[in-house]
């Protein structure tokens, strides 16, 4: 048997990959809905918090801003793991999702409230100016002018941080969540061959890899001269 | 011959920033269909007047009342106000994800709840009394300065304020463009309307102003017809700041 035959039959051994690809299949939608949830939320909860900022009600700011600098500061797992083993103390019982996904959700939405947050900074004051000069509210000025503006500068480091973020989901593995990473880890132990991580890696990549491709596109896409 | 109240009235107008006193009691009234210049050095007050009299600014002292409104009456409801005074900034401020059109339209559907047909009608008249009839489709970055400015002047005017206030509207132009401009304020002011314009345009106030005021530190210090103020002068401040400009 030649080395590379060895390598083969260890890292890509079709039988066992046969074996175990529905379990990586299953894991892989686990890990799809984990991330459609956390990206779904994360951002919907960044956005309604760079609103609420934008009022300028200072103790509001005050505790907006210590929320965000909070959940930047905390590693992912270490909420994960504080919702999954601490909450049961406080009569409040998360599953291994939910746990992954609310710790993801508050990560994504504190990052995603500061990317916003700059965004609606950048545009300029007279934009605010015309537009309340003609009548328009509040309201109507943020929603038609300011956001979509806004929203254009956001999506590069949004794109990025959204895709650094539903990563995460593999920390599920640690609260028994059987997305991909949990699914090949238990595959392997079963098999007692690392094929599987490679059927996991695999799935990852299709995964994420149009996700990628996906925020190049809408970053040329939103793109404009001034 | 009974005199038409004015439409706007400014009364011992004040504005602080902080401990800096920038508007230290104007009194002005500017009449229905007439053009008033201001004029002054820079960081006398000229920006900060304007935008007091739509609230862009909020004055510290003093009263302003438009078209028989008090705007700074807390009653007032001041985006009502607001739509009814036109407004043109230096740096144009057109909405850069929308088109000439869409610019035009915004305040016509979210303000005045006109429907998508008649916004579009109204802006394409808009924007055809501007001249740039052909341009509705095109966005701000596809458009020259002087279009960007007219195309500004259109969304002010589709509102059909009762006056416009005009911030400088041809500093940021390259020369070459600032007379589409000064063209189309001139035929705004043979349609009768009542315009505050904020220019060294020496040339237009002269054909076109009915008064000139000259502010300095927050004071208006001189007013009168173009000819007198420009031409002789009786203030020393003034003197020096209109040599000034015609040396430019
Ligand atoms: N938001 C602000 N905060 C603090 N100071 C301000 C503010 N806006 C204006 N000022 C100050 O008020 C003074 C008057 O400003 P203003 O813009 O009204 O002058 P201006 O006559 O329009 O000058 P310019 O010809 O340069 O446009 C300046 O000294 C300026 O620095
Ligand atoms: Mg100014």
């Amino acid at each position: 048997m030649s080395q590379w035959d060895r390598f083969a039959e260890t890292f890509f051994n079709g039988a066992v990959m046969a074996r175990y690809l529905p379990d990586i299949v299953a894991g892989f939608f686990v890990t799809v809905w984990l991330a459609v949830l956390v990206f779904l939320a994360g951002l919907a909860l960044g956005l309604a918090l760079a609103l609420v900022r934008s009022l300028r009600v200072r103790p509001l700011n005050a505790l907006i801003v210590l929320y965000v600098d909070l959940f930047r500061a905390l590693p992912p797992l270490v909420i994960i793991v504080l919702l999954y083993f601490a909450m049961p103390n406080a009569g409040w019982s998360p599953s291994g999702f939910v746990a992954t996904w609310l710790a993801l959700t508050l990560v994504l939405s504190a990052f995603a409230e500061e990317i916003f947050w700059a965004g609606i900074l950048a545009v300029p004051k007279g934009q605010w100016e015309a537009a309340r000069s003609t009548g328009l509210g509040f309201a109507a000025t943020l929603g038609w002018v300011v956001l979509p503006q806004a929203v254009r500068v956001t999506i590069p480091p949004l794109t990025n941080r959204t895709i650094a973020i539903t990563k995460g989901t593999a920390l599920g593995s640690v609260v028994a969540v059987s997305e991909i990473l949990a699914s090949a880890q238990t595959a392997v132990s079963f098999s007692f061959n690392p094929s599987p991580l490679m059927l996991g890696a695999a799935a990852y990549i299709v995964l994420f890899f149009p996700v990628v491709l996906f925020g190049r596109w809408v970053e040329t896409r939103f793109a404009w001269k001034r | 011959m009974t005199r038409e109240p004015p439409v706007l009235s400014i009364r011992g107008l004040r504005k602080s920033f902080g401990a800096v006193e920038v508007l230290r009691g104007i009194d002005l009234d500017v009449q229905p269909r007439e053009l008033v210049f201001v004029i002054g050095p820079s960081g006398s007050g000229k920006s900060t007047l304007l935008r007091c009299c739509n609230r862009l600014e909020e004055p510290s002292n003093g009263s302003i009342h438009f078209d028989g409104t008090d705007i700074l009456s807390p009653r007032t409801d001041i985006n009502a106000v607001r739509r009814r005074i036109g407004m043109v900034f230096q740096n144009f401020n057109l909405y850069p994800h929308m088109t000439a059109a869409g610019n035009v339209m915004l305040a016509l559907r979210q303000v005045l709840k006109k429907d998508r047909r008649e916004a579009e009608a109204i802006a394409g008249e808009a924007l055809a009394r501007v001249g740039l009839a052909d341009k509705r489709g095109a966005y701000p970055n596809e458009l020259s300065g002087g279009q960007q400015q007219r195309v500004a002047i259109a969304r002010a005017l589709a509102l059909e304020p009762k006056a416009v206030l005009f911030d400088e509207p041809t500093s940021a132009l390259d020369p070459e463009l600032v007379g589409s401009v000064l063209q189309v304020m001139r035929d705004l002011r043979q349609a009768g309307m009542t315009m505050v314009v904020v220019s060294h345009e020496m040339g237009f106030a002269r054909a076109a102003a009915d008064r000139v005021v000259f502010m300095d530190q927050g004071e208006i210090v001189e007013q009168g017809p173009p000819d007198t103020v420009f031409g002789a002068p009786r203030h020393a401040r003034t003197r020096a700041f209109v040599e000034q400009i015609v040396r430019h």
